[in-house]
């Protein structure tokens, strides 16, 4: 049963696992054990259901967006508001989870990774919200390109720590955030924010995003009466992905399609589609599809959206995507940038980079399929890319127009 | 491990630092200086369970094109003039690419003794062990001190050769004093297993050496070394250097 997935070691079918030094071994085994007792409990449950909806804003809504879909000319489009929780993105939903499980866990300091920032930032948030120590890796060339999510950071209280090493982006942020923890594991939570890493993060994060899944479904019944034809959801990591994917697992009328970036193209250190361009090895704690070259070492990846530029999947969607049960297909820069302006044009939505893509696919479906639901998630919004958004649009920022006066 | 009850010093370096004909003489002098095995460091993009200076190691091994098979081809180098244990030491990912099997029996072709991969748990290991016992290698694994007495007995189990005792938490590095954690984990392994252990992460000069060696069948110097070649690969004393100060930790060990 695809639903039933992780076993007991944290394996997707071949996927997943836990590749790490054996320092973290131990303390990896404490914290499924700390986990999957929360699981069970009410208490923290309720707790986490009370902070989702009083301060990050769940529910959130399921919009039809009548103007793109009637311009299409095809499917009704849906969009899946995460961008309207606090934060402006998805990242808040497992970043409140964790927290309470560091909290329960007896942890006082919290480390991350982020790469543009968002998950830096929502971490940061629930560190303040706790009241607990926070640190977070950022690659050095990011902190140069996302300042302002440098300062939100720090505005919250947390320290942003600049890695220099590697490829000084998301990928070194990571490995960088795992010394760390390895070194000072025994007071210290990792809050990893996406479903990959070691088991058992990409169940736990994938378990605190299905809320997503869940309020979809009971929404698309209540607007439709009917299951939606298919689901779209860009796939960095994949935890948006797999939060609203996984309610509809089971259900095979539904489509799922994941959306990698297909950056500036199909070469090696061009993308980061790592199904079309990889092959399963292991890093950072998971054995999946990863870009590398020949030898082992992991390649240089590329994106316009910095939430979608890492080189290894989430192992869940390896396993989606080898039982045939999602597609995972790749969108460029370019179509992810145009997708963005349609929508902001559209509907009014300013969409995050990293949706965008999901978006793009969906517009590329859309014409011709009369009759069919789709669901995009719309996982973040776009105000921390306004800048980039403007670096592609060089022509915004002259207006020939001249009022009727 | 433990010759005539001498405790063995075990120096590793990043094949390919500053080039792989370098690591040729680099081992040699080594062994004159007294190293009695050598981690032969194989690059990784992405090293997790290293500290600055074997990731920058690691990184310049890459850059002047070190790749396990050339590095295989450098042990073949090696094993043709010196009879030194080889422990090729990495990540797992090189490795699961080029295939266990392959791995195993092109590295036992080139006289490799065996393998410590940093980041494959005793869990994960099953085929990779298989491959390299049917192959005559032995397979070291890490025990670190969070481990649990459950966990250490299975180190014990999947390791062969010895095991390697994570001196502290964290990564490679030079350190200011041994880890009050090391006595404790050396007694709990010897209630487990009667394999040779080696202590290492975070020794560096020749007092704490001697210390560890107090302990330990084996002390494993790393970043210290790699420091010298990093410092003097350009000069040609490097070798003396490096011969001189395996050496003096050598003699702290044993005098």
């Amino acid at each position: 049963m695809l639903t039933s997935l992780p076993d007991a070691r944290g394996h997707f079918g071949p996927y997943g696992g836990r590749f790490v030094p054996e320092t973290l071994m131990a303390p990896l085994e404490e914290l499924e054990k700390a986990y999957f007792e929360a699981r069970r409990d009410p208490v923290f449950q309720a707790e986490l259901r009370t902070l989702l909806q009083e301060y990050a804003g769940r529910p959130t809504p399921l919009y039809f967006a009548r103007r793109l879909s009637e311009s299409l000319g095809g499917a009704k489009i849906y969009f899946k508001r995460e961008d309207l929780l606090h934060t402006g993105a998805h990242k808040i939903n497992n970043c409140l989870g964790q927290i309470l499980l560091a909290r329960r866990m007896g942890k006082r300091r919290i480390i991350a990774e982020t790469g543009a920032g968002q998950h830096g930032v929502a971490t940061a948030t629930v560190a303040a919200l706790f009241g607990m120590e926070c640190v977070i890796y950022m690659g050095a060339e990011d902190m140069e390109r996302q300042r302002l999510n440098v300062f939100r950071m720090r505005l919250l209280g947390a320290h942003v720590v600049g890695v220099n090493s590697g490829s000084r982006t998301l990928k070194d942020a990571i490995s960088e955030a795992m010394r760390d923890w390895v070194t000072n594991v025994a007071d210290t939570y990792y809050l990893l924010g996406s479903a990959l890493g070691a088991h058992p993060y990409p169940v736990m994060v994938r378990d605190f995003q299905s809320v997503i899944g869940e309020e979809t479904h009971q929404q698309i019944l209540a607007k439709e009466g009917r299951l939606p034809d298919a689901v779209f959801a860009c796939v960095g990591g994949g935890s948006n992905a797999i939060g609203i994917f996984h309610r509809f697992l089971a259900e095979p009328g539904v489509q799922l399609i994941g959306v990698e970036a297909g950056g500036r193209g199909p070469l090696l250190g061009e993308h980061a589609a790592r199904f079309s361009g990889g092959a399963p090895g292991v890093l950072h704690g998971a054995y999946s599809y990863l870009l590398q070259d020949e030898y082992g070492q992991v390649a240089p990846t590329h994106s316009v959206s910095a939430g979608l530029d890492y080189a290894l999947v989430g192992p869940e969607h390896a396993w989606l995507r080898d039982q045939g049960r999602a597609e995972y297909v790749a969108v460029g820069d370019r179509e992810a940038l145009e997708a963005a302006r349609l929508l902001a044009r559209s509907e009014g939505l300013i969409a995050a980079l990293e949706s965008a893509h999901a978006v793009a696919e969906a517009v590329r479906r859309a014409p011709g399929a009369s009759g069919q639901i789709f669901i995009v998630n719309l996982s973040g919004r776009g105000d921390k890319d306004i800048d980039i958004y403007r670096q592609h649009f060089p022509e915004l920022d002259e207006d020939p127009y001249q009022p009727p006066l | 491990m433990r010759r005539e009850g001498r405790p063995a010093l075990i120096a590793y370096l990043t094949a390919g630092d500053p080039s792989l004909e370098r690591t040729v003489s680099l081992v040699a002098a080594l062994e004159e200086g007294g190293a009695d095995l050598i981690e032969l460091g194989v690059p990784f993009s992405d090293p997790i369970a290293d500290g600055p200076v074997i990731q920058r190691a690691c990184r310049r091994a890459l850059q002047a094109g070190a790749t396990l098979p050339r590095i295989l081809e450098t042990a073949f180098r090696i094993r043709s003039r010196s009879q030194i244990p080889l422990l090729l030491f990495s990540y797992l990912n090189p490795v699961l690419r080029y295939g266990f099997e392959a791995a195993a029996r092109d590295a036992a072709a080139a006289g490799v003794d065996g393998f410590l991969l940093t980041d494959l748990s005793v869990e994960e290991a099953g085929d990779y062990t298989a491959a390299l016992r049917r192959a005559g290698l032995d397979t070291v694994f890490l025990a670190a001190p969070t481990s649990t007495d459950e966990r250490l007995r299975l180190v014990a189990q999947h390791s062969s050769g010895f095991v390697y005792l994570v001196s502290r938490t964290g990564v490679t590095g030079e350190r200011e004093a041994l880890s009050e954690q090391v006595g404790r984990l050396v007694a709990r392994l010897r209630a487990i297993t009667a394999l040779p252990l080696a202590v290492g992460f975070g020794i560096s000069r020749p007092e704490q050496a001697a210390a560890a060696a107090r302990l330990a069948d084996g002390v494993v110097v790393g970043s210290a070394f790699v420091r010298i070649i990093e410092q003097a690969h350009e000069s040609a004393d490097l070798e003396t250097r490096l011969r001189r100060f395996a050496r003096e930790l050598k003699q702290a060990m044993t005098g």
